[in-house]
């Protein structure tokens, strides 16, 4: 039997960049995922928006970091993951979400954040044919974008098994293996694979593997639903996010990915709790009228998929990262709360580093934000 | 200019709808009010509809029915399937040349609810199981809903023009499938519990029980308790170099171009699959006045019924076993092809190769159920049924015992009292879905007077119309049984009525009659084609059983019988040695000798597998190779099924080159799939009415 550094529980958005981060950093690495393949589990219902322009300090610096990884990740590694820098925007139509994003300004400027508060000329010049109604303005970044989750998985994935890491798919953790109270491994059908660090990365399936060692994580997953369209010439470059609420959801967002396709999603309201991943009748007609009212023109537009995904939330809306207190060797990398594929890759790096015990002074406001033993006080602004 | 119009058709009338003009890139033209654009387009010889987003190459017609988007053409500035959309006049119809942009429109949105309509069967598929199934729950009073995407009922019935097996109290034999359509058509249109909605596409089925289906151009929801799938099933495809050229198509798409809307869609084709598809749409592309060269078939032998192939051959078409389909070849459309001969182990025998030039390919190489609505309802719990080719890939006439038979059920499991579901109906299924037996010796009667029938008819089939017409109830099948082969136990009871001739789906039978001039008997040959080749005093070719030509005579007489007015009987006086041996007339006598070209042929790895995104084998091949063995992740890699169409036409030949690779297909991770089956509009889905914006 071979011993292995650090086992990764979870082959998908934060297991991935994670193990390989962790494998660059010279540490032997095997991630086992219950899917046959990486990104199988909720990586593949992400629509692949990533930006830095958060609420907190904590997500902010780690998809500053992230935004770096996929913008440069085909000139440095050679695979295209069809990063597009759109920038992401939020139009607005009313005082309430206008006062929201411009109270966040400060914050995210004070990180050197490109967004700011623009007019509804400047909104229709980025959405060309937006409802102009009512519209105040918005908020712009020029500097998010988006990449295909699928794309970079996997390239992700390759550049991990390159560098070393090992990859056991198929295979359900069934437990995490102590040995004095401290980690020793994992237990799989296939029998016991010993490392000292274990990594939680199953995302929803996480409150799942820590019970098996008496660990009750504060993380409840609930399922949004995405889809997808025809390509179509392209006609906008942002991530469009409209944060009023409505009968039966909050926000909703949508872009046109590279291939021209339009992608997007809905919040539920009240969320539909559980991990149930079946599509309903509900979704599309409650999506697609929300959308209509603000471009009219996708009415001709035609819809190819729709799948469902879960976000393992957290109370605050922020991810849970950080060494477990009570079990010795288990690292909590979960809870990303539906932004698992924008973190991933940042906070794969601040985890590498914490397992080597590298950390630097930049990694503390992360991991103070990203802190499992947080009190949760209050709901991410932009939740 | 002239149009590729079918005028003149032994079976079909020509279409009397009224001419429209409507414009292709700015140039006008004239089609027919009402007829699907894709077809319009081909009887203005137009093939090529646009041009592939990814390398630019051409795209025509493929499935021809709703399901590919291979077709996608602009109306008036909107992208839309030229195949499911019907012309109106002054239409502005564009290609496609890479990605179609969507209209400006800055109109507010007008959204409805969707509306929900809870009923207690929904039937997905108005064809010959989703008709008789209809039937059965409709005598019983139960409240149906039959939705097609089509204008018509009918399903595939529409297209077939031949002249159904089975037997005459069961499944129509005898009568053209058309026909069939149509009678069983009329029926559910009587029954007052069952309501039929057309043009209507179902588009998912949801885990709330909830079927989501477009209406025209309206998303509607249906809440059923019973949900039958009847949606019949879907051409396979095959991976060759120039696959994706506009003229590679399905048998099923020409016998919609040409039997459902007489366009004539190419002047000589080729046939690839020797199942009944493939022989059967020969024989209408031969009707249609359209050149086969040959039909090609992969086994050692057709996999059709042999009277399918006889008649084939007998109207001059080669059928070459053992021979297969290497390359398409063209620069916008087909313009050759090129086959090869196999041997034991499928390997291309060198040498053999042989390009013809033809401007079309059908593929007829098997059918695949269309049952991912049924799966989808199963898991989500509903209490679905399945009947027709979406259950099991059989004949038409099996279609209608099985949809009865699932009609039944239904009834039953909606605590209707409808007693047991006879057994022999079962087994009547199950005879009706057997494959054919094998071919046995052919032994005429040694008599030679009086007057008496041959049956050319040599494989067991499940079909007896013969002992049903024949009015003095002198006809027997062996046993007795639907399969056995027909027999006239005494000749001399045989009045010379003809009525076997006139309906033998197989055109197997012929009537000797030696009463006036034993020496020169006069033989009744069954004959579908154009009449004018057969007119009084005509020499024409006289063909045995396999196609050989017994010389030239004359036609004495042509008769219809009026019950089955497309089989006409071409008489003709034959020397006495020839005489039982006759059975056919050669229509097709040019020769068909290969192009002197012969193209050099492009790597097989060329071959598109997924054409929604223009995904080769090479592609798929390489990904094998390093380790992939989930199907999702080679979409996640290559899009290969991540398109319009979802994988209906990929996924079994991506199964066929793992195999190929030698991978145990245990070891691969099927691809999952979600709705949307279909395409739809957002518009559609906010709950916008087209016709209500404007």
């Amino acid at each position: 039997m071979s011993r292995y550094d650090v086992i990764v529980v979870g082959a998908g958005s934060v297991g991935v960049p994670t193990a390989l981060a962790m494998a660059e950093a010279g540490l032997k690495v095997a991630v086992i995922d219950k899917y046959p393949s990486p990104g199988q589990g909720e990586n593949k219902h992400a629509i692949g928006g990533i930006r830095a322009t958060h609420s907190d300090a904590a997500k902010i610096l780690t998809c500053v970091r992230s935004l770096e990884i996929f913008s440069t990740w085909e000139n440095k590694r050679g695979d295209d993951i069809e990063w597009i820098r759109g920038g992401y925007c939020f139009p607005v139509y009313r005082d309430i979400e206008e006062n929201a994003l411009k109270s966040l300004l400060p914050i995210q400027k004070e990180h050197g954040l490109d967004i700011d508060f623009v007019g509804p000329d400047r909104i229709q010049e980025l959405i060309p044919g937006i409802e102009k109604e009512g519209l105040i303005g918005g908020t712009f970044s020029p500097g998010d974008g988006s990449a295909s989750p699928l794309l970079s998985v996997n390239a992700m994935y390759r550049a991990a098994v390159s560098a070393g890491a090992e990859f056991l798919f198929k295979h359900e953790v069934k437990r995490i293996h102590l040995s004095g109270g401290k980690v020793n491994g994992v237990d799989t059908p296939a029998g016991r694979m010993e490392a000292d660090v274990v990594v939680d990365a199953a995302g929803p399936y996480s409150p799942e593997l820590c019970r098996s060692v008496g660990v009750d994580l504060p993380v409840v997953p609930d399922s949004h639903e995405g889809a997808i369209t025809e390509p179509v010439k392209r006609f906008f470059e942002p991530m469009v996010v409209d944060l009023r609420p409505a009968p039966g959801s909050k926000n909703y967002y949508f872009y046109q990915n590279k291939h021209g396709q339009v992608v997007f999603c809905i919040t539920p309201d009240p969320p539909i709790v559980g991990t149930d991943h079946r599509e309903t009748s509900v979704f599309l007609p409650q999506v697609a009228r929300r959308m209509l009212f603000i471009l009219p023109r996708l009415r001709h537009i035609r819809v190819r998929r729709v799948w469902r995904g879960l976000y393992p939330m957290t109370p605050d809306g922020s991810p849970l990262v950080g060494w477990n207190r009570k079990v010795e060797g288990l690292l909590h990398a979960t809870g990303m709360c539906g932004q698992g594929y924008m973190i991933g890759p940042g906070i794969g790096e601040v985890i590498a580093r914490l397992v080597t015990g590298s950390s630097t002074h930049e990694d503390g406001p992360i991991l103070a934000g990203f802190d499992p033993y947080r009190q949760f006080l209050g709901a991410e602004a932009l939740k | 200019m002239v149009q590729k119009r079918i005028d003149d058709h032994p079976i079909l009338s020509p279409k009397d709808e009224r001419e429209v003009r409507f414009s292709w890139n700015g140039k006008e033209m004239t089609g027919l009010d009402g007829e699907m654009i894709s077809s319009a387009l081909i009887a203005n010889d137009i093939h090529v509809f646009g041009h592939h987003e990814k390398d630019n190459s051409p795209q025509g017609i493929f499935c021809a029915n709703g399901q590919c988007s291979q077709c996608l053409v602009l109306v008036n500035g909107r992208p839309l399937k030229a195949c499911m959309t019907p012309l109106c006049g002054g239409m502005d119809v564009r290609s496609v040349d890479g990605l179609p942009s969507i209209p400006e429109d800055t109109d507010k949105a007008k959204p409805l609810d969707t509306p929900l309509n809870e009923v207690d069967v929904l039937i997905i598929g108005g064809g010959p199981a989703g008709l008789s199934a209809s039937i059965e729950l409709g005598e019983r009073g139960v409240d149906v809903l039959l939705i097609d995407d089509k204008d018509r009922l009918g399903g595939k019935l529409v297209l077939q023009t031949h002249k159904f097996f089975g037997s005459v109290e069961d499944s129509y034999a005898g009568t053209r499938g058309y026909e069939i359509g149509k009678i069983l058509s009329e029926k559910v249109r009587a029954l007052e519990s069952v309501e039929v909605w057309l043009e209507t596409t179902a588009v998912g089925v949801f885990s709330d029980g909830i079927v989501g289906a477009v209406k025209g151009s309206e998303y509607r929801l249906i809440r059923p308790k019973k949900l039958l799938v009847a949606t019949g099933a879907r051409e396979k495809m095959l991976s060759f170099p120039g696959n994706t050229l506009p003229g590679v198509y399905g048998a099923g798409a020409f016998q919609t171009l040409v039997n459902r809307d007489l366009v004539k869609c190419s002047e000589r084709v080729l046939i690839v699959g020797g199942g009944n598809v493939g022989l059967i749409a020969g024989y209408h592309a031969i009707q249609a006045g359209i050149g086969v060269v040959a039909l090609v078939e992969a086994l050692p032998q057709v996999g059709g019924y042999k009277v399918h192939a006889d008649k084939l051959r007998r109207l001059g078409v080669p059928i070459l076993t053992r021979h297969t389909v290497l390359a398409a070849h063209g620069s916008d459309k087909v313009g050759s092809v090129t086959i090869a001969g196999l041997d034991d182990s499928w390997k291309v025998v060198p040498g053999t190769e042989r390009t013809f030039e033809v401007d079309t390919i059908l593929i007829a190489v098997g059918l695949s159920e269309v049952n991912e609505f049924y799966l989808k309802a199963n898991e989500w719990g509903i209490d679905v049924y399945s009947a027709g080719d979406a259950q099991e890939i059989a004949e038409a006439s099996a279609a209608m015992f099985t949809g009865k038979i699932e009609g039944m059920r239904i009834c039953s499991a909606l605590g209707l009292d409808v007693g047991e579901i006879p057994a022999e109906w079962e087994e009547k299924a199950i005879i009706l879905k057997s494959k054919p037996g094998p071919v046995r010796e052919w032994i005429p009667p040694e008599r030679e007077e009086g007057v008496f029938p041959i049956f050319h008819c040599t494989q067991e089939v499940p079909c007896n119309p013969c002992t049903s017409v024949c009015p003095v109830g002198a006809i027997r099948t062996e046993n007795d049984s639907i399969t056995g082969l027909p027999y006239m136990p005494d000749l001399s009871k045989c009045i010379g009525c003809l009525s076997c001739v006139a309906i033998c789906p197989g055109l197997a039978a012929t009537v000797v009659d030696y009463r006036k001039d034993a020496k020169n008997p006069t033989v009744t040959l069954p004959y579908e084609i154009w009449r004018k080749e057969v007119e009084p005093g005509t020499k024409v070719p006289v063909s045995d059983r396999d196609g050989a030509v017994l010389g030239r005579f004359p036609v004495e007489k042509v008769i219809a019988n009026p019950k089955y007015p497309g089989t006409l009987m071409v008489q003709v006086k034959l020397p006495r040695d020839a005489a039982k041996r006759a059975v056919g007339i050669w229509v097709q006598e040019e020769n068909r000798e290969p192009s002197e070209l012969y193209e050099k042929e492009p790597l097989p790895d060329s071959a598109v597998i997924c054409r929604c995104e223009r995904v080769t084998a090479g592609e798929i091949r390489s990904a094998i190779r390093s380790g992939v063995r989930d199907m999702n992740q080679l979409k996640a890699l290559t899009r290969a099924g991540m398109g319009a169409c979802g994988s209906k036409t990929c996924r079994v030949m991506i199964h066929r080159i793992f195999r190929e690779e030698g991978i145990d297909v245990s070891e691969v991770t099927d691809r999952t799939d979600r709705p949307l089956f279909v395409e739809v509009p957002m518009g559609a889905l906010a709950g916008e009415r087209r016709d209500g914006i404007e």
